[in-house]
Order: structure tokens, then C-alpha cells, then sequence
């Protein structure tokens, strides 16, 4: 019994958040990877698109909030997403028409690129500012919980309880779903294909036919879906904050690189990488040993490795080890 | 003169919209914006030695800034010894093993030629080493933080004067910088950036959060100053007598006795604080110059030739005996020390020293805006970035607020917009950083000042 209740103690409080939280990231890594693969360079406006993604998801929400129009016991936000979606590629779109595309022509190096996002990521941030204001917004709508941590108790009659809220649950099924349509567009589909292609070599590519316009535009179509979805996701789950998605780039960084930047499966699991060791290290293990070790073993401390302000930390150091000794990352992605 | 020509003509303008602020806002706003102007040109020379002489993207500036900040709090503010007394000693013993773990590390490193059973030990021999810390410094830790948490609750400075701080902040800086140019440098370009910017993250985080050192985000107010105190200076016969000098055709104009005693007390304390801020200019100035010289010096000599020839082409370099790796690591060192020297002398104007306020947005990317309008590689040119950008990011609201009330003119005081677009003025500054920066790198990509390189 008391193993057991040790086992729901870590599955309530690592396992559920870690990896809710991983789903969230894990979106926001691909994202970056496929930038980075395609367009070949490191997006710092990343963050901040995906606010902008949300914020939109929250303004339609909003609107529909006012029609009387709601999805019952899901979120509205789920029905306010494919709108935003839109937004967001016309968004995209035009910032590439009128930002990157100038350099990507002239065949600028990278780093020119990556500073050219980091204006892109002021005027985002500003614009995302001016409309919608930086503090913190809630949008979720419809029932929170699928299951109450008090109903499980009282359900199984152990001393832990089980909270499972229909955020985190929406969160993990839509990364489900997403990530393996992704999976199937890149690998079966002609088009996924001569992205991979373009990809590995540009100009046997090109020499093979593939037209260069054409990936673009379709890479930023997919950026845009995964940066709204990852954004909505992580603003229904916690809440909405400009300043927090801003921050929220560095360990959706960190994941890339992790899981080898330029290799959108090891992205996914980057990002799960990244959220568990953050949670595992920073969390506190008093009352689990309590379960597990008999009364007189009962450590006094709190048995927490690092504390919970460290959790951008842990990440952070993670992604240092991974480059000193893997550079490419640990599923083989472009040698840095 | 006639190839200076485009250099003075900007920095007149500069110094003319500075004088302008000052008459039509106030000579404090002027003079304040001025000081930062200073700081911040100091912070683009760093920036501008890694990225323009050598090619290094460091966006770690924020963690030197925060490390120099530091520094101003170590070395003045007194020490605190209760404290001490308290967990002095356990401190001291975690500090031991740090320094005998680094050594333990090093000895394996140079005895055992690399091998999986190698890297293994080192790790195991870094977590259990952290481990070991951990648990050994937690009660001094503990203690320390209980002393008098409200006001103290760390361990103190050295108590010496605080301009000692800005030599200090430069080596904490680059002690910072040789262990991430260690790690760090062998990477890509912007592999580097995204790698210096977590780790500045990182040294922010222990700012932040180890409060026996720092105080953490209970912040340090209250630190001496390198100049005179406002209230010591208004009740100072030379500074009174001073100001009345100044302004003796003003208060010549008022006849009553008692008027006129009112009128100079309200001068006297205008004139106080403009008076330190100005001590705080002619400080800055002066090591702004000094560095000026320097990296002028260094720019034309020999090394910086060496410099250029890496940047613009390693291989060859390489081919031609020079050592990359160790140029690299130097510049990546020299750079983050002005850097630390910059933020040291923030806080040293500020007086207090506030971790939580060291931001990305503004300690790098807002210093990384001013490097690339203001023009790589040309020192003139970071020194112009510096200003310009920083004027625009004060004034940045100002300049919104005309142009919204310009362009709603139109609409009633009360439209829900312009209500909305005036609450919002604040968030302009982004919206102009940015436009500036895209503007800037696609119709001037070498900035406003481009490099010049003079064969002489």
C-alpha cells in the first residue's frame, strides 16, 4: 500500500507535469529544429511568435466567449485554434516576405540571419504588448478537472490523491496527434520528403527539381501550426504572459539542441528530455522516501537535489554537457 | 578631417538632441540619460571587441553585467560580522572543496589520457562533489540568512570604496568568460550565441537565488557612492555660494528678501543632483576615454591586424601560425571584462543592486541593437550605437505618445483605441528597437559608423 501511494505521489507530481510540460516544449523544439533545418538558422523570435500564436487564440476566444459560442465541458480555445492558425501563417508569411526572404537570397550567413530575428522578436513582442497588454491573461473555460485529487481518494482509498486536469490531458493528446501527423507528412508524403531533402542538401535538391519557394512557404506553414498550438497549449495549462514565452525560448532551445538540432524527432524527445530532468532534479523527495523507507530511516530534510529556482538551471546545464561531449546531440542532428 | 567628417557630424547631432532634452524637459533627465549613455557605450565596446575585431557572438552580456554588478556589492558594502561568525566557516570549507575539486579534476585530466572510464569519474566525481557542497554549506547557509534577514541575511562586502569595484568587476567578468570561452568557443557561430545566452541565465539564477552572497532578489540597497550625497551638498557653504553665482542675474530679478531665499534653496536643490550626476559623468567619461584610447590602440597595433586577419578568414590565419583558439579565448576574456566593468559602474550609479532586474531583453539583445546600428568593428561607431539607441529607448515613449495623439487627433478623448494605444506607450520602445535594427541591417548592414580600416 504505501508503495503504491509512493508511486501516485510521483506519478501526481513528476510524472503528469513533466510530461505535460515536455508536450509543451516538445512543439516549440520542432518548431525551432525545422527552422533551423530548412531555413538554416536559430529563430530567436521563437518565444514570441508563439505568444503572438496565442494571443490570437485568446482574442478569438474572447469574441466567441461574447457570442455565447462554447464547447461545453472542453475549452473554447480548442474551436478558437484553427482561426488563430490562419492568423499566424498570414503572420509568418509576411515576415518572411518582407525580412528574410532579402537575406535568404542573398545567401547572408546565419548569424546575419539569426540577428535579423532577433528584430523580428522585438517587433513581435511589441506588437503582441501593444494589443493584448503584458500581464497575465486566463482564457481556459469548461470543466478543469477530470479527475479531483479528493474523488480519487475517496475512490481508492489510498492516502495520495490523483488530480488529473483536462488541460493536461488535452495538452498531451493534441501533441499525440500533431506530432504523428507531422511524422507521417515528413517521412510518406512527397512533399515532407523534399523537405528532408532540402534539408540535408540544398543543392542536390535544387538540382533534383525541388522548388526552394515552395518549402519555404510550406516550412512556415508548419511553423506557424506548431507555434499557435504549442503557445495555446502552455496558456491553457498555466496561464498567459508575454514575458513567461519569451523565457519559455530558452529551454525550447536547450531541447532542440539537445535532441540534435535539425532532427524534428529528436526535438520531441528533447523536449521531454529537458521537462522530466527539470522536475526530477528540483523535486522534493521527503514524503515519497517516507512511503518507501521504514519509519526510523524517515529523512529530516527535504531530499531535494537542487532547488526549485534552479529549474532553468538544470536545463541550461544539461544542454552545456550535451554539447561539450555530443555535439550534434544525442540523436544525430547536424554536426555544429 | 575631411574622412572624420561624417563621424563628428553624427556625434554633434548626438550630443545636440542631449542639450535639447535638457532645455525643453529638464537638465536632470538630460544628464540621466547621459550617465546611461555612457554606461551602455562601455557595454557595446565590449560587446564590439568580441563581435567586430573577432567574430564572437557573445549574448551572454547580461550574466557579466550581473557579475560586475556583483562585484560593486562585494567590495563596498561593510561586512556583516554576525554573519561571519555565524557560517563564515562553513562557507570557507565549501569554498575548499570547490578549489579541491577543481584541482582533483585537473590532476585526472592531465594524468589519464581520455577514455570513457575518465569522463565517467570526472562526472561522478562533479555530482558527489556538488552533493558534498550541498549538504556541508546548508546550515552555514541556513545561519547566515537567519542573521537579521530584513536588513542583512548575507555575508557582506569588504567594505572599500566602491570605484575599486569597477577593476574587481572586470575580473569577475573575465574569470566568467575563461571558463565559458573553455567550454564554449570551439562551437558554431550561433551555436555560441544560444550557448552564452543559457549560461548568462544560469549566473543570474545563483545571483538571484543564493542570498548568503547576494541577498538575492531582497536586493542590496544603499551602497556608498564615489560621489558627494545631495543633502551633504545642500548644506554646504561653497556649493550654495556656488549656485548662487550661477544664477545671480535670476535672483537679482527678485526683490523680496525672503522670496529670494526660497528661490535659492529650490536652485540649491536642483543644483545638488545635477551636481552628482555630473561627478558621475566626468567618472564615466573619463574611463570611456580611457577605453577608447585603448581599444584604438589595440585595433591598429599588430594583434589587432591578427585580430581582423582571424575574423576574416581562420583557416588562413591558422595556416600562417596563429594561434586561433588562444586569440579567441583572449578576445572572448578582454570583451566580458569591459563588460563587468560596465555593470559594476551601474550599480555604482544606482546605489542599489537589484538581481531580478537583469533581463535578456535589456542587458543583451538591447546592447546587441546598439552594436549593430551603431557599427562593428568601428569603436566610434559601438560608442554612437550606445547613445543613440539608448536616447531612442528613453525617449522611445515621448516620441509614441506625439505621434499617437498626431495620428488620433481625430477621435474623441475618450475612444476606447486611443485610451487602449496611450496605455500602451510603453511597449513602443520595442516596436522602434526592433524596426530600427531590421531597417538598419537591411539598408546599412555595417551600421551607421562603418568599419574603417586605414593602411598606414
Amino acid at each position: 500500500m504505501d508503495f503504491l501511494n509512493a508511486l501516485i505521489l510521483l506519478l501526481n507530481y513528476i510524472f503528469i507535469p513533466a510530461l505535460t510540460y515536455g508536450s509543451q516544449l516538445a512543439l516549440g523544439a520542432i518548431f525551432v529544429t525545422l527552422i533551423y533545418g530548412i531555413l538554416r538558422f536559430a529563430n530567436f523570435a521563437t518565444g514570441d511568435m508563439m505568444s503572438f500564436g496565442t494571443m490570437v487564440t485568446i482574442l478569438f476566444t474572447w469574441y466567441f466567449q461574447s457570442l455565447g459560442i462554447s464547447l461545453g465541458v472542453l475549452p473554447t480555445a480548442l474551436l478558437a485554434i484553427p482561426f488563430a492558425i490562419f492568423f499566424m501563417i498570414l503572420y509568418m508569411l509576411s515576415i518572411d516576405k518582407f525580412v528574410f526572404k532579402y537575406y535568404r537570397a542573398n545567401k547572408s550567413p546565419p548569424v546575419q540571419l539569426a540577428m535579423v530575428s532577433i528584430g523580428v522578436m522585438f517587433v513581435t513582442q511589441a506588437v503582441v504588448r501593444i494589443i493584448i497588454g503584458p500581464s497575465d491573461q486566463r482564457f481556459f473555460d469548461g470543466e478543469k478537472f477530470i479527475i479531483k485529487a479528493r474523488e480519487f481518494k475517496e475512490m481508492t482509498g489510498f492516502n495520495e490523491g490523483l488530480a488529473l486536469k483536462s488541460t493536461q490531458v488535452i495538452t498531451v493528446l493534441v501533441t499525440i496527434i500533431l506530432v504523428s501527423l507531422l511524422f507521417w507528412f515528413l517521412n510518406k508524403t512527397k512533399t515532407g520528403k523534399s523537405m528532408k531533402a532540402y534539408s540535408d542538401n540544398e543543392d542536390l535538391a535544387l538540382l533534383s527539381g525541388i522548388d526552394p519557394k515552395k518549402i519555404v512557404i510550406i516550412t512556415w506553414i508548419i511553423a506557424g501550426i506548431l507555434a499557435t498550438i504549442g503557445g495555446a497549449l502552455y496558456g491553457l495549462d498555466k496561464s498567459f504572459k508575454p514575458f513567461t514565452y519569451f523565457n519559455n525560448m530558452l529551454p525550447i532551445f536547450a531541447a532542440a539542441i539537445v535532441g540534435g538540432i535539425g532532427n524534428p524527432f529528436g526535438a520531441f524527445l528533447g523536449g521531454y528530455v529537458i521537462a522530466f530532468s527539470e522536475i526530477f532534479l528540483t523535486y522534493a523527495y521527503k514524503k515519497f522516501f517516507m512511503y518507501i523507507l521504514p519509519e526510523s530511516m524517515e529523512p529530516e530534510s527535504l531530499v531535494q537535489l537542487l532547488s526549485t529556482d534552479y529549474k532553468f538551471a538544470v536545463s541550461f546545464s544539461i544542454l552545456v554537457i550535451v554539447l561539450l561531449y555530443r555535439p550534434s546531440g544525442i540523436f544525430k542532428g547536424k554536426v555544429l | 578631417m575631411r574622412k572624420n567628417l561624417n563621424v563628428i557630424a553624427a556625434y554633434s547631432i548626438m550630443m545636440a538632441l542631449i542639450i535639447l532634452v535638457g532645455i525643453f524637459q529638464s537638465w536632470n533627465i538630460a544628464l540621466s540619460i547621459f550617465n546611461l549613455c555612457l554606461i551602455s557605450a562601455v557595454m557595446t565596446m565590449g560587446a564590439n571587441i568580441q563581435w567586430g575585431y573577432a567574430g564572437l557572438i557573445n549574448f551572454g552580456i547580461m550574466g557579466y553585467t550581473a557579475l560586475g554588478g556583483l562585484a560593486a556589492v562585494l567590495i563596498s558594502v561593510d561586512p556583516v560580522q554576525e554573519a561571519w561568525s555565524a557560517g563564515g566557516f562553513d562557507i570557507l570549507m565549501s569554498l575548499w572543496l570547490i578549489i579541491a575539486m577543481v584541482l582533483i579534476i585537473r590532476f585526472i585530466l592531465k594524468r589519464f589520457n581520455k577514455s570513457k572510464i575518465r569522463t565517467y569519474s570526472i562526472g561522478v566525481i562533479i555530482i558527489s562533489g556538488i552533493l558534498l557542497i550541498r549538504f556541508s554549506a546548508e546550515p552555514g547557509i541556513e545561519a547566515i540568512e537567519a542573521v537579521n534577514p530584513a536588513k542583512t541575511g548575507f555575508l557582506g562586502g569588504f567594505g572599500l570604496p566602491i570605484i575599486f569595484s569597477w577593476i574587481v568587476g572586470a575580473f569577475f567578468a573575465g574569470g566568467l568568460a575563461f571558463i565559458i570561452g573553455k567550454v564554449a568557443l570551439g562551437l558554431r557561430a550561433d551555436y555560441l550565441a544560444i550557448a552564452t545566452l543559457l549560461i548568462s541565465e544560469i549566473v543570474i539564477a545563483i545571483i538571484k537565488h543564493e542570498d548568503w552572497l547576494t541577498r538575492g532578489v531582497k536586493n542590496v540597497i544603499g551602497l556608498k557612492r564615489p560621489a558627494p550625497y545631495e543633502v551633504d551638498l545642500q548644506s554646504t557653504d561653497w556649493f550654495i555660494n556656488l549656485v548662487e553665482k550661477f544664477n545671480s542675474g535670476k535672483l537679482e530679478l527678485i526683490s523680496n528678501l525672503s522670496d529670494r531665499q526660497a528661490a535659492l534653496n529650490q536652485l540649491v536643490i536642483e543644483g545638488s543632483s545635477i551636481f552628482v550626476k555630473l561627478c558621475y559623468s566626468g567618472l564615466f567619461l573619463t574611463v570611456v576615454i580611457i577605453l577608447l584610447i585603448l581599444t584604438q590602440k589595440a585595433l591598429y597595433s599588430p594583434w589587432g591586424r591578427m585580430m581582423r586577419a582571424i575574423r576574416d578568414n581562420e583557416e588562413a590565419a591558422n595556416a600562417m601560425g596563429k594561434n586561433v583558439v588562444k586569440q579567441h579565448l583572449l578576445i572572448f576574456i578582454l570583451g566580458s571584462a569591459i563588460v563587468g566593468i560596465a555593470g559594476a559602474m551601474l550599480v555604482t550609479q544606482d546605489g542599489l543592486f537589484t538581481p531580478g532586474s537583469y533581463r535578456p531583453m535589456r542587458y543583451t539583445f538591447l546592447i546587441w541593437v546598439m552594436v549593430i546600428v551603431g557599427g562593428s568593428g568601428n569603436n566610434f561607431g559601438a560608442i554612437l550605437g550606445g547613445f543613440a539607441v539608448w536616447f531612442l529607448w528613453i525617449e522611445a515613449a515621448p516620441i509614441a505618445l506625439f505621434l499617437i495623439n498626431f495620428f488620433t487627433a481625430g477621435m474623441p478623448e475618450t475612444h476606447s483605441l486611443k485610451l487602449h494605444l496611450i496605455e500602451s506607450v510603453p511597449y513602443f520602445r520595442f516596436l522602434m528597437m526592433g524596426l530600427g535594427l531590421l531597417l538598419i541591417m537591411r539598408y546599412r548592414p555595417k551600421g551607421i559608423l562603418p568599419e574603417k580600416i586605414e593602411i598606414k
